[in-house]
């Protein structure tokens, strides 16, 4: 009954949704203030409906009600509870009904949130979010129900795939399309500022929130994901340029240029159309990377290539959705006229640098990621676009964006000088230069690259904070202004995550030896006893633990248990690494095969400032819900609101 | 000009959509991964013989003027049992030169399964070590090749063979159609 | 077709049989990083693909030579193992990973340079195994897209800029009667 429920309230949900969709643009190009409003319940009610739907699916995997063929497909009344709820969405029915409900929470948010906007602009963001919203509820209801019916009714299910089972992964796709759909909401904004001809400093203004709240979500997503490749994949590799990774570095890329160039539309109503432009991107390479993933065009994600019609649906509305969105700007951005004119060496000028380094970044990625696809219908020839490409590539254009960061808070708006600004960051430039030498005398002698990229690290980090030393002179520091707090703290985390990459990679220690029960190894000054091998049993697993005394100097510093478990139902086997971390260095060991004559395969590895490579993920979101907490974006809100949140 | 460079987004949009449609429809297989052999002379072979008392197979083998199979496969790979009865087939009606290759299989392992299923093979080698299967190109088994009879070789599958290679490809190329 | 089909073999290996347990080794990564990750489809296929993703390169497998091992290390990690997605046959415990893994050290021990071993496996996979595609008249567009793009976008907005500076920003228009008279009655009151 429940499912039918759900299901039925989807159906209404589609329903609301193409009125919202129609109504309110026809009563803003009118200047109908009823239509208008319409929209804004509409809204309301559409999230209201997709929610019920959301919870009824989540209340079968609850209950593991084992008529439902989506619970069937991907749950097992065994498994621990955490994962029968985050199995709502580790499938592809499941998924698509989390994007849509985002998606419809997104859009109640800006219904409720967005008292500040003129009506017609109001109105129309509503509206194509409403759109974007029926390609959604369409795409569930006829080619994905997760509602099916089964019958008769299986004992039990299939289960999930094991790797998903994990804490990290169970949040990180939620936290991935907060971000993905965030930026639906940007995309909105551009169209109806197409729609009104209209983009000026109060627009940018609107939209810099929804934007920020996106972004930091789908950093936080993305770091969570490549937290899970960390840990579980077993060898310490945390980011593999796979496609699937790809497609959601895309619109990351995308949406940092756009918050950076917002701030030009703002400040100087300069850059308009650039930033409508960027704003309709950042959600298209959202939609591309879900194309990409689903419909089976590429290896990585050919197992999902189960249904060829699918594919063609979501084409068919990738080109709806960015091809409507791009013919309105070729049509209409023409005509909007820019403002405040500015030197090449400006405030502006660094953030268009910004701009258009984070683009090729971009570019470099989407050509890295399609090109094998082109080249094999074009020519039928094969080839790979891997790791090594990419840092070979994007890794150099790295170099003048992190060089340029630092620089560019300190000139000002129009017209600035370059060298009084490098003059204030002349400790910073010291600081990192001895980073470097201290890196090629200290740590590695052998890579040179590793050593200037360490040094980039803490120019960004040092070179950030410079920034701050006047006020902290001048004792200021409380009056600073939110939104450049964020700044700070999110370009400061980029070295921070510079530092822990270049340093994990480059300067790691690894050590694999087979050993058996007593066997002991030095491994960089620290003994590694194997204690001990036992069998242990798991709510859905059983699994092989093995036991590892890790001691420095005769004393006693830690103990890691790393697992191999083979999950019953799915006669799967997944690697539990163990980690043990100060904080500054990763002890990281894996379990391997093995037996008890020849002994087992244990891995060792020691990883230095890896944690940061999270850590600084982690606050790089942190700055940029600092700057979204800034009181410039609430003016306008009503008082007894506390703040603008728009990303509930 | 400046109208020109606003068309550009939709355009790259386009020229995208347009490829993801031609992959979408064509059939592609993104897995595949192509191989660069057929075409060139088949890559030596020099390997002890599977059953015992049997001389090694050497690259004359390979040319006899006559169109030969090469068949790579493992007694642990369930698929190579699914390809097996038509190998069975084509020696016995068609009378094809079939050479079987085990592939990182031990010979006891493999001559009772040959026993088991019927020994379709003219000459069998054993490639232990895999050695051989690298030097062809091999991605894992089964894996099949078309040698004309001059030793070059014609086609290349990945995967088990079926019904539908035997009939469009494998018995016209047998009767000296393919080339 | 050939997906299909090949899902169900390459994935199987000896060890299977003589554990006599069905463990298969893993041939594939999964999609390391994925919100999209509708796993129906990537349980039925990696059941069959894959169990432990762990490191592949083995104990055994390592040369005494720490110089030469390194090098090994090196080029493993820029050869794709074949039939897996986008991993490298260090990365891999495929079967044809591990064969790869052994032939380069054989290459390196028996004194081939690090083109030399490329160009061995090239020569066997097709520029389909380097991980880094070879820069030629196919990967023109490729590996030249995006700084070309950069260029070509960096001189235009250059261009921009010196042309904006030789037009001198244009002077306000003089205030009409109107517009003074107005300014006159607001300075006043």
């Amino acid at each position: 009954m429940i499912p039918e429920l759900g299901h039925f309230s989807l159906i209404l949900a589609l329903a609301v949704a193409l009125v919202q969709g129609t109504l309110p643009l026809v009563g803003a190009s009118r200047g109908d203030l009823r239509l208008m409003a319409l929209g804004r319940t509409a809204a309301l009610t559409q999230a209201f409906l997709v929610l019920l739907a959301f919870g009824a699916l989540t209340q079968a995997y609850v209950t593991s009600d084992f008529s439902v063929l989506n619970v069937v497909d991907n749950s097992h009344s065994a498994k621990p509870l955490l994962y029968k709820i985050s199995g709502v969405w580790g499938n592809h029915e499941g998924s698509m009904l989390l994007w849509a409900l985002i998606l419809a929470l997104f859009g109640a948010a800006v219904a409720v949130f967005g008292n500040n906007l003129p009506d017609t602009l109001r109105s129309r963001v509503l509206a194509i979010q409403a759109l974007i919203g029926v390609g959604f509820l369409a795409f569930l209801l006829f080619t994905s129900n997760p509602f099916q019916r089964v019958f008769p009714a299986p004992p039990d299910g299939n289960g999930l795939n094991p790797l998903l089972q994990d804490p990290g992964l169970a949040f990180h796709p939620p936290l991935l399309y907060l971000g993905y759909v965030g930026f639906s909401v940007t995309y909105a904004f551009a169209v109806a500022a197409l729609l009104e001809g209209r983009v000026d400093a109060a627009w940018a203004r609107w939209v810099r929130p929804w934007a920020l709240a996106a972004w930091c979500f789908l950093t936080l997503g993305i770091a969570l994901g490549s937290w899970w490749a960390y840990y579980i994949l077993g060898w310490g590799g945390f980011w593999f340029w796979d496609p699937v990774e790809n497609a959601s570095l895309m619109p990351w890329l995308a949406g940092t240029a756009l918050l950076h160039s917002a701030i030009v539309v703002e400040k100087r109503d300069a850059l308009k159309s650039w930033t409508v432009l960027l704003a309709l991107l950042a959600f298209s390479l959202s939609l591309l990377g879900t194309f990409l993933v689903r419909s089976g065009v590429l290896t990585s994600v050919h197992a999902f290539a189960q249904d060829p019609a699918r594919g063609m649906f979501i084409l068919a509305f990738l080109l709806f959705v960015t091809g409507g969105g791009l013919a309105l700007y070729a049509w209409r951005a023409p005509q909007l006229q820019g403002g405040g004119l500015f030197q090449p060496v400006s405030r502006e000028g660094a953030l268009i640098l910004n701009n258009l380094l984070l683009c090729t970044l971009a570019a470099t990625v989407l050509l890295g990621t399609l090109y094998p696809l082109f080249l094999d219908l074009l020519t039928g020839n094969k080839v790979s676009v891997g790791p090594p490409f990419f840092n070979a590539t994007f890794v150099p254009l790295c170099a003048p964006l992190f060089a340029a960061l630092c620089v560019g808070p300190f000139l000002g708006w129009k017209r600035a000088e370059l060298w009084p600004a490098l003059m204030r960051l002349r400790v910073a430039l010291v600081v990192s230069l001895a980073a470097i030498v201290v890196a090629m005398t200290m740590i590695d002698s052998r890579s040179t690259l590793a050593a200037l990229a360490f040094g980039f690290g803490v120019w960004l980090i040092v070179g950030s904070l410079a920034s701050l030393t006047d006020r902290v002179r001048s004792g200021t520091l409380r009056t600073l202004p939110r939104s450049t707090l964020g700044m700070v703290i999110a370009h400061a985390s980029l070295g921070v995550v510079v530092l822990g990459s270049v340093a994990t990679s480059s300067w790691n220690t690894e050590l694999m030896h087979t050993m058996k029960p007593g066997d002991r190894i030095d491994f960089a000054g620290y003994s590694v006893q194997l204690e001990r091998m036992d069998e242990v049993r798991g709510p859905n697993y059983i699994a092989e633990r093995a036991t590892l005394a890790v001691s420095v100097g005769g004393k006693p510093y830690t103990v890691l248990q790393p697992e191999r478990r083979l999950f019953t139902v799915q006669r799967r086997q997944v690697a539990e690494t163990a980690i043990q971390t100060n904080g500054l260095r990763d002890f990281y060991a894996t379990l391997g095969e093995g037996n008890p004559q020849q002994g087992w395969v244990i891995r060792l590895y020691l990883n230095p400032l890896a944690p940061w490579i999270w850590l600084g993920a982690a606050l790089c979101a942190l700055g940029g819900f600092v700057s979204l907490s800034d009181r410039r974006l609430r003016i306008g809100a009503p008082s007894r609101k506390p703040a603008l949140q728009p990303a509930e | 000009m400046r109208r020109l460079l606003f068309i550009l987004p939709l355009l790259t949009l386009a020229l995208m959509a347009g490829f993801f449609a031609w992959s979408l429809t064509s059939g592609r297989d993104p897995a595949s991964i192509g191989s660069v052999v057929v075409g060139r002379p088949a890559p030596k072979l020099d390997l002890p013989a599977l059953r015992p008392g049997e001389p090694p197979l050497t690259d004359a083998d390979l040319r006899t003027g006559k169109p030969v199979i090469v068949n790579f496969f493992a007694s642990w790979c369930t698929p190579c049992l699914a390809e097996h009865p038509l190998f069975t087939r084509l020696r016995e009606r068609e009378g094809a030169t079939i050479v079987g290759i085990a592939w990182k299989n031990k010979r006891d392992d493999a001559l009772p399964w040959l026993k088991r299923l019927g020994d379709p093979f003219k000459l069998a080698g054993l490639d232990l070590d895999g050695k051989t299967g690298l030097d062809w190109g091999l991605s894992g088994v089964p894996e099949t090749y078309l040698i004309d009879g001059t030793g070059i070789v014609r086609r290349h599958y990945r995967g088990p063979i079926t019904e539908r290679d035997l009939n469009e490809t494998i018995l016209p190329f047998l009767k000296g159609a393919v080339k | 077709m050939i997906g299909a089909r090949r899902l169900f073999f390459m994935f199987l290996s000896p060890l299977g049989e003589r554990l006599g347990e069905g463990v298969r080794r893993p041939l594939t990564l999964p999609l390391p990083l994925a919100g999209e990750r509708s796993l129906k489809a990537l349980c039925c296929v990696l059941l069959l693909l894959f169990t432990l993703p762990a490191l592949a390169v083995e104990p055994s497998e390592i040369l005494p030579d720490p110089a030469l091992e390194t090098r090994a290390r090196e080029i493993g990690r820029a050869l794709r193992c074949v039939v897996c997605q986008n991993q490298s046959i260090d990365d891999s415990s495929a079967e044809v990973a591990r064969d790869m893994r052994r032939a380069v050290r054989e290459r390196l021990t028996a004194g081939d340079s690090d083109g030399d071993v490329f160009a061995y496996m090239v020569a066997r996979y097709g520029d389909y195994v380097l991980l880094k595609p070879p820069f030629k008249a196919g990967t023109l567009i490729l590996w030249l897209g995006a700084p070309f793009l950069l260029l070509v976008a960096g001189a235009a907005l250059l261009l921009a800029a010196r042309r904006r500076r030789h037009t001198p920003i244009a002077a306000p228009k003089p205030l009409d009667e109107e517009e003074r008279r107005r300014l006159d009655a607001l300075l006043k009151g």
